[in-house]
């Protein structure tokens, strides 16, 4: 094993972490503020990627706009995904706050509903966004040689969501209110804060992510039904091993379970989907708060 | 000791009856592909249900224990294709796989020991798919993605499996007796404690109960039963695949067991039968095509509306009417109670 080899397969799992960290990001700050499982988020996900696909393809084939048909696209998958989210948010999930379980039943239900829709209306074919012509196409790597730049894209991209998202929720006005809104809820809404508004913007920019994630991810690699399962786990597996509602957490467990499943696939290519629940069983039975979990008080 | 009061006697009394004479008048398609159907599937929804209201754990790993018991049956059931390294007779096999279950269902129960309500859940649907993933990319055991097939399961009285009133008749009477050990777990001294520990589990540990002893063997209980239903539902497929026991078979036993209601162990079978009801008879409605998005806004109706499922709302359409039971020994079991 060369170290040239290593040095790949370490940042092959780094740029698949960057892709899990903005999606989980979106998960685990829904559940942060309102302790709701979002089930649905990796249908948000596909929502994200199939609408955004649907606004770029046609730019794409337009002579007039082809350059910026991916960036058009991302903007419309992170928009659809944020008006989807706000829906669920105010629609169903607002007025039965507090009831996790139910909540998290309702989510269930809208996943199955959004997938078999999304099903009927863009079919079951298999789609890849093109990279604009920026980040397509190789780049020179020290130490590995060549490896294509919209992956060492998703890493800054994921670098930057990390940092935006700190700022947002500790430099920021609407962060402050957040944070209060995790430690308690009921004295925030004394506090003449509106906090159904704040619960369905942060839903909706957990769900903005899944979206901007959805048209990322079928760039780096092609989307077929069934992403979203996929997705929905890793974000699951993702802030359970990190812990819930820290971004540092989401930010480890998501490298962790990126590195963990590049390296099975090398060292163990059968098994290597077992490893992330090993890692997830083992990672709670010692810390059942997650790595960087708080403990509940 | 009291399982049920005389009159729940009397009323589950002319149910099986009435089960038991449905051969009488149904055609076999109906004995096999509906009632049969929604007996071992409700067999597993039912070790969710008394999860779920017992004991508070909703879990989304039952599925896949019964994945565990179908499995190990079908690993050592005689004529399977590919055929096992030890082939054992089917009165030794199925034992063992439900011993299999019940063990799997105590190693779910351990790992999610310091889990509780949404925790519990995401852990257990990450298992469920852990698992089935494993069972697709294993060759040497599992056959990968295409399963084992084959396996027909027993003969009874000389007649093979698949004669509809053997399969009927088994299932009912196995998910009859699973039903009423149920109801008499539950009114066991451990029934008593698991129950506590749902609603206050520090003060039943103040008390001097072990709680985490009682929650995996809640757990094993519940793989006991999901074994069974395992074991069945093989049979009744004629094998298994990792498919059979994914995420949307995981789901579609929660379905069942929330469309019929969490509150009462009958509700699981009564949810299975409207799930196979519309699994059958959806296509001639809106199309097989869109079979998901109708089960799931039905689900989701149901969610919404009555989270208690059919049977809460039976029980509250019965206390509208005025008949309400006196004799409720069950307590809990209408009312909008949530399961913690």
């Amino acid at each position: 094993m060369s170290l040239q080899f290593i040095l790949t397969v370490t940042l092959n799992g780094l740029t698949l972490a960057s892709l899990y960290f903005i999606v989980a990001c979106g998960f685990s700050l829904i559940f942060g503020l309102m302790r709701t499982v979002n089930m649905a988020h990796g249908s948000l996900y596909m929502v994200g990627a199939y609408v955004g696909f649907a606004v770029y393809d046609p730019l794409y084939a337009s002579s007039a706009w082809a350059s910026q048909a991916w960036l058009i696209g991302v903007l419309a998958g992170i928009a659809a995904a944020a008006l989807v989210g706000l829906i669920m948010q105010v629609a169903f999930l607002g007025w039965m706050q507090g009831q996790e379980l139910r909540q998290a039943l309702v989510t269930i239900g809208l996943s199955i509903i959004i997938a078999d829709q999304l099903l009927a209306t863009f079919g079951g074919n298999p789609f890849q966004f093109f990279a604009p012509d920026m980040l397509f196409g190789p780049v020179q790597v020290p130490g590995i040689g060549r490896y294509p730049v919209f992956r060492l894209f998703q890493v800054g991209l994921a670098i930057a969501v990390g940092v935006g998202l700190w700022l947002l929720l500790n430099k920021t006005k609407l962060g402050i209110v957040v944070r209060a809104g995790v430690d308690d809820r009921q004295m925030l809404a004394a506090c003449g804060i509106n906090v159904p508004l704040v619960a369905a913007t942060v839903f909706a920019l957990g769900a903005a992510l899944a979206g901007l994630g959805g048209v990322i991810g079928a760039t780096a690699q092609p989307m077929a039904l069934g992403v979203d399962v996929r997705f929905l786990l890793m974000s699951l597996v993702v802030v359970i091993v990190g812990g819930m509602g820290s971004i540092g957490g989401t930010a480890l467990g998501a490298l962790l379970i990126g590195l963990a499943e590049q390296w099975g696939q090398v060292l163990f290519p059968t098994y290597s989907v077992i490893l992330t629940f090993v890692i997830m069983a083992s990672v709670l039975a010692v810390w059942p708060q997650g790595l960087l979990g708080r403990k509940p008080t | 000791m009291i399982i049920m009061s005389t009159r729940r006697w009397a009323l589950t009394g002319i149910g099986l009856a009435i089960l038991l004479s449905l051969p009488l008048f149904l055609p076999n398609f109906w004995l096999v592909n509906i009632f049969g159907r929604a007996l071992v599937y409700g067999i597993v929804a039912l070790s969710l249900t008394f999860l779920a209201h017992y004991g508070g754990f909703v879990s989304l790993a039952q599925t896949m224990i019964a994945g565990v018991a179908g499995y190990a049956v079908a690993m050592m059931a005689p004529n399977a294709i590919p055929l096992g390294d030890v082939t054992l007779p089917y009165a030794l096999a199925i034992p063992l796989a439900v011993l299999a279950a019940t063990v799997a269902g105590a190693v779910v129960g351990l790992i999610a020991v310091n889990t509780r309500e949404i925790y519990l859940l995401m852990i257990t649907l990450a298992l469920a798919v852990g698992f089935s993933l494993f069972a697709q990319s294993n060759i040497t055991w599992f056959n990968g993605y295409e399963g084992i097939r084959n396996v027909v399961g027993p003969e009874i009285f000389g007649r093979p499996f698949r004669t509809p009133m053997v399969f009927y008749y088994t299932a009912l009477i196995v998910a009859a007796l699973l039903y009423l050990l149920v109801l008499y777990v539950v009114r066991t001294p451990f029934g008593l404690v698991l129950q506590a520990i749902r609603d206050s589990n520090r003060r039943t540990a103040a008390i001097g109960f072990h709680v985490g002893l009682h929650r995996i063997a809640a757990f094993a209980l519940a793989g006991f039963i999901a074994g069974w239903g395992g074991v069945l539902i093989t049979f009744y497929n004629i094998g298994i695949t990792p498919s059979s026991i994914g995420l949307w078979a995981t789901v579609g036993v929660l379905i069942m067991a929330v469309i019929g209601g969490l509150g009462h162990p009958l509700g699981a079978f009564i949810g299975a039968l409207i799930f196979a009801l519309m699994d059958t008879f959806a296509s001639s409605i809106i199309g097989h095509d869109r079979f998901n998005t109708l089960i799931g806004m039905v689900f989701l109706i149901i969610v919404l509306l009555s989270p208690d499922g059919v049977w809460g709302m039976g029980g509250r359409l019965a206390a509208a009417l005025g008949r309400k039971d006196r004799n409720k020994i069950t307590g809990s079991n209408t009312g909008s109670e949530q399961p913690r």
